[in-house]
């Protein structure tokens, strides 16, 4: 079966999608929220989750910082386990010092991964907890968190999800301190590491 | 205080240009290759690997290179896998800070001469539904349909977990 011009076509059209995708979540979603001057902080709203410590994960969590929140799923062929090596790199790096720092993953996807599931998976990486709930309150801590997340349909009948992909880091208070983007240079990342958790 | 995102200053343009480029990379990848080189008419395939997946984890990415050094293109159509109830073919990015994903139901075009790049970040064949774990050490087996080539059989070794950062720098990054 020969590709005719039009697959070839057809998968042009699939990439083009991709960025038409990308540049549109970002300027009809991320940008407006991360621009967002309504004077709401970021982690503050009445979301209540469950870690899976066997704590609630409400905004008063932040207030037992410093904290490192990330957003992702389990259904994450790359940048979930990736950002979670990174972590504990991170911790390496940190030596001793990684204890202050809480570390939570919170599910994009509460309709697959439940608290239990979502345990073993953040396990891999020492003292990190893995946060879900309700749709509903995920979809709260969302926009506490200024956090975009999308399903997306895959042709065997599963879906994939679109999400923000950084870390946001909160002092020991659990006022926002600064957000380490993927695959963020080491160096720059321990500098603000150190400087939250020296702070 | 709240201080602004420095990170997700997005460059449409420039981002596209990446993807491209990672589409289109001119020129071997001077990456470590685990995986005994592949050659089936035209094609040559290289430096294949997956990761060892964390535990829960359903999906995992697979990765290789494909160099098409014949006259006429052809087109990876499919993939498949023992490993998983579904194998497809997808495309990532990291756009303003978001990951996206998408399937390319119709295949990935390698036009005459030029090689294509499956990397983390990037291009990738997905499985979904996996039957076990990917343990470090092993190897995933997988069958590639091609349009002109056929089918070719290959064994993505399965690589420890690795901080992106890391595995970076390995590709000569920064
Ligand atoms: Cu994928």
């Amino acid at each position: 079966m020969a590709a005719t011009t039009q697959t070839k076509m057809r998968t042009a059209i699939a990439i083009g999608c991709l960025f038409a995708s990308a540049a549109l979540i970002w300027f009809a979603w991320v940008k407006p929220m991360l621009e967002d001057t309504s004077g709401v902080d970021f982690g503050r709203g009445d979301y209540i989750l469950q870690g899976s410590d066997g704590q609630p994960f409400t905004q008063q969590t932040l207030k037992n910082g410093p904290t490192a929140v990330f957003f992702g799923f389990t259904h994450c062929p790359d940048v979930c386990p990736t950002t979670l090596a990174d972590i504990a790199l991170w911790q390496d790096e940190l030596g001793p010092a990684a204890d202050n720092l809480q570390v939570y993953f919170v599910t994009v996807d509460p309709e697959r991964d439940t608290v239990d599931l979502l345990g073993d998976y953040v396990g891999w990486v020492d003292g990190v907890v893995g946060v879900s709930g309700s749709v509903a309150e995920i979809e709260k801590a969302k926009k506490a968190f200024r956090i975009f997340s999308r399903k997306v349909p895959l042709s065997d009948g599963g879906y994939s999800m679109d999400h923000s992909a950084y870390v946001m880091l909160f002092d020991k208070r659990g006022e926002f301190f600064e957000p380490i983007g993927y695959q963020e240079d080491l160096n720059r990342v321990m500098a603000k590491l150190n400087r939250l958790l020296g702070g | 205080m709240f201080r602004p995102f420095g990170l997700p200053k997005v460059k449409p343009m420039k981002t596209k240009m990446k993807l491209l480029a990672a589409l289109v990379a001119l020129g071997a990848p001077a990456m470590a290759d685990d995986m005994a080189p592949v050659t089936q008419d035209t094609l040559t395939l290289t430096d294949g690997y997956a990761y060892a997946t964390l535990p829960n984890q359903p999906v995992a990415g697979g990765f290789l290179t494909i160099a098409n050094g014949g006259e006429a293109d052809d087109h990876l159509v499919a993939a498949a896998s023992d490993i998983a109830g579904v194998t497809q073919i997808h495309a990532m990015m990291m756009d303003g800070g978001v990951m996206v994903m998408r399937e390319l139901a119709d295949g990935l075009p390698l036009p005459a001469g030029e090689t294509v790049v499956l990397q983390s970040g990037g291009l990738h064949l997905m499985f979904m539904q996996l039957n076990g774990p990917l343990v470090a050490g092993e190897t995933v087996a997988v069958t590639l349909r091609f349009e002109n080539a056929g089918e070719v059989a290959i064994d993505l070794p399965i690589r420890k977990k690795m901080a992106g950062g890391m595995d970076h720098s390995a590709t000569g990054g920064h």
